[in-house]
């Protein structure tokens, strides 16, 4: 057994202890440099990555840019035979399909993240336990937190589940489900102009309810966070006002968070524009432009994702071209959405 | 009695004659419309969020029921079938999509881990490191197939042919957004002190990052790196025009050839989805069920990670 002597009479006796405490040696201290540098180095690599993908994408849309140039925008047609491009139709499917996907996807996913954020779920099962005088139990006493934290991880999982799944979904279960309802709105609303043709199988409606399922967890996931970060205090001054729940979340809550539930809208707006695999599974890729919720429509993404694999080498300059515009659009939708969510960050206003 | 009437400061009887309190005012009841409203929106809200996870449930039944009556050992061995064949597997769309996202990760996960010390370590407050964060969300946002169109122009351009490299770099692409920003929320989580008492004790940097902060953050990190996998797994668009598809296996001759065609089980249930054929389509269904399992798997793994 050893003893135990105070350190500085330790040192009397075997000399000097060596410390674990010391200044780097030379090669540390150059490890440490080429270390610093190499950070440096990656983090610049991340900036140069993304004016590369920017770069090589112009680059190669370059001859198609100055062959079609403005008139590729406002062109109908895509015709490899001819080479007669043009990718108005692409454009207004893209974001027609993307806007009726925000619409449905936002109500939805707002009106999920106020369900969570005013903790619906557990004041349910809350209530339910005291029916039978158990809530401070042990055990039944954790069970409203954790039913809400299952409803949130159950949320989460719907933007796990890869793209094309749900593609795979949508030809197999909501085509078939929506046919019916689809063809009577012809028949009895037809003179509408969003109804006026028939669900043929794939179309727009189809393809938009799988994008809103998409979006949801994105617009509920950062509504949630805005909703969670409004002060306290203004709800229970609301409440102590005498307004009811549903006052408070529209008249306070909901303003309060708008700039966060914004820039969530803004940021699924921005990933709807970029989906692929639903839209090119369930879209229908025909060059149309129609009102019609039934008709088949083509979007950006989609026509990338169809023609690239067969395409020729002047078809490729022309697919680049699309891919810019597509490029172009989601940078600026996402950016003004990092700007606003930013903007939202910052403490608000008459909460200090 | 009247002296201690007049003993109040406020005389009562002039209130009451001036306001008249209705306690039916204060009394909740449904019949009142600002009741009823509550009531009514906190239904529809509650309707609206069971509507709102029924994808979840109707893709996961229809996953077990479709794909799980074709589910056999042999998928995974055999090779997919030709258009009027039976039976077959998709043995090589999980090899390859298991080789793609291998190569996603090698590229990806150092140069996340090095350039997520340099935001949260090196110089977190640098103008660099802004430009850096803002890169990264908008790759965050950046639409998978514009993945592809880069890889198609810097890489199948190139190399002159479709390939594995190719289909990993599309996909490091997309993961290494997640692998930075993860990285440096964990680094940063690490408690100030144990960062300082290293840099007390005389480590350099590097040891304090190498041996000290990624250690410790390393639960954090590896959330990231398996959350960025999970989703890479799942990406079809970035593969469809860089490692397109093959019906071969990865392997040939006894060696891996990276620089060839390549399949993966996204691609796989794209391609046979759109066929006219039962046997494609129940193949889709089986090879969508694998791949949402081991998706599934591996964000729930790095979900639990974090939070202990």
């Amino acid at each position: 057994m050893q003893k135990i002597v105070p350190a500085n009479i330790r040192d009397i006796q075997d000399g000097p202890r060596k410390s674990i405490s010391r200044p780097p040696t030379f090669i540390e201290k150059h490890c440490n440099s080429v270390f610093g540098w190499a950070t440096y180095f990656f983090a610049w690599l991340t900036v140069l990555l993304v004016l590369y993908i920017v770069c090589i994408i112009a680059i190669q849309a370059a001859p198609a840019i100055r062959d079609y140039g403005l008139g590729f925008i406002t062109g109908t047609t895509w015709d490899a035979n001819t080479h007669q491009y043009g990718v108005l139709p692409e454009i207004w499917g893209t974001m027609y399909s993307s806007l009726l996907a925000l619409v449905i996807g936002s109500l939805f996913g707002v009106a999920v993240a106020v369900f969570l954020s005013e903790h619906f779920l557990s004041s349910f099962v809350f209530s339910i336990e005291k029916l039978f005088g158990v809530q401070f139990h042990s055990f039944w006493g954790k069970l409203p937190d954790k039913f809400e934290q299952i409803l949130k991880n159950l949320i989460e999982l719907l933007a796990a589940i890869p793209s094309v799944v749900y593609g795979l979904w949508g030809i197999f279960f909501v085509i078939p489900l929506i046919r019916p309802v689809c063809d009577w709105l012809n028949t009895n609303l037809g003179w509408i102009p969003i109804f006026n043709t028939t669900l043929s199988g794939p179309g727009m409606l189809p393809a938009s309810i799988v994008l809103a399922i998409m979006i949801l967890p994105t617009v509920s996931a950062i509504s949630l966070n805005a909703l969670l970060a409004v002060p306290p205090k203004l709800r229970e001054a609301s409440y102590g006002l005498g307004a009811t729940r549903w006052e408070t979340i529209l008249a306070i809550l909901i303003p309060t968070a708008s700039k966060g539930i914004f820039g969530s809208i803004i940021l699924a707006f921005g990933r709807a524009l970029g989906e692929t695999m639903a839209l090119a599974m369930l879209v229908g890729n025909a060059n149309v432009i129609s009102w019609s919720l039934f008709s088949p429509a083509n979007t950006l993404a989609a026509l990338l994702a169809n023609n690239f694999p067969e395409a020729g080498p002047k078809e490729v300059g022309v697919l680049m071209f699309a891919a810019l515009i597509l490029l172009a659009i989601t940078l600026f939708v996402n950016m003004i959405g990092a700007f606003i969510l930013q903007k939202a960050s910052t403490p608000n206003e008459g909460a200090r | 009695m009247t002296d201690i009437v007049t003993s109040v400061p406020v005389p009562s009887n002039k209130i009451d004659s001036d306001i008249v309190i209705d306690s039916g005012e204060l009394e909740k009841s449904l019949r009142r419309p600002r009741t009823a409203f509550n009531y009514i929106m906190s239904s529809l809200t509650t309707l609206v969020t069971i509507i709102a996870l029924i994808p979840l449930f109707s893709v996961v039944l229809m996953l077990v029921v479709r794909g799980g009556q074709r589910l056999s050992l042999g998928l995974f061995t055999q090779l997919p079938p030709a258009a009027f064949e039976h039976g077959g597997g998709f043995g090589n769309a999980i090899v390859g999509t298991l080789v793609m996202v291998g190569v996603a990760a090698l590229i990806s996960v150092p140069f996340g881990i090095l350039s997520a010390t340099y935001l949260a370590e090196v110089a977190p407050y640098s103008r660099l490191s802004n430009v850096v964060r803002m890169c990264g969300k908008i790759l965050t946002g950046f639409p998978s197939i514009l993945a592809g169109v880069f890889a198609y122009g810097s890489v199948v351009l190139v190399t002159g042919g479709f390939s594995a490299i190719a289909g990993g770099i599309a996909l490091s692409i997309l993961m290494l957004p997640t692998v930075i920003l993860t990285a440096e929320e964990a680094i940063h989580m690490v408690p100030a002190k144990i960062r300082e008492a290293a840099l007390g004790m005389g480590a350099t940097q590097m040891q304090t990052v190498w041996m000290v902060l990624l250690p410790t953050a390393f639960p954090g990190i590896l959330t990231g790196v398996m959350l960025a996998v999970a989703r890479a797994a799942g990406e079809t668009a970035p593969l469809l025009f860089t490692a397109l598809f093959s019906n071969y296996w990865l392997i040939s001759g006894g060696r891996l050839d990276l620089m060839q065609p390549t399949s993966s089980l996204a691609v796989l249930i794209y391609n046979f989805s759109a066929m006219p054929f039962q046997n494609q389509i129940e193949l889709a269904w089986a090879a969508a069920l694998i791949l949402v399992l081991v998706v599934l798997t591996v964000n729930l793994i790095g979900q639990s990670l974090s939070r202990k």
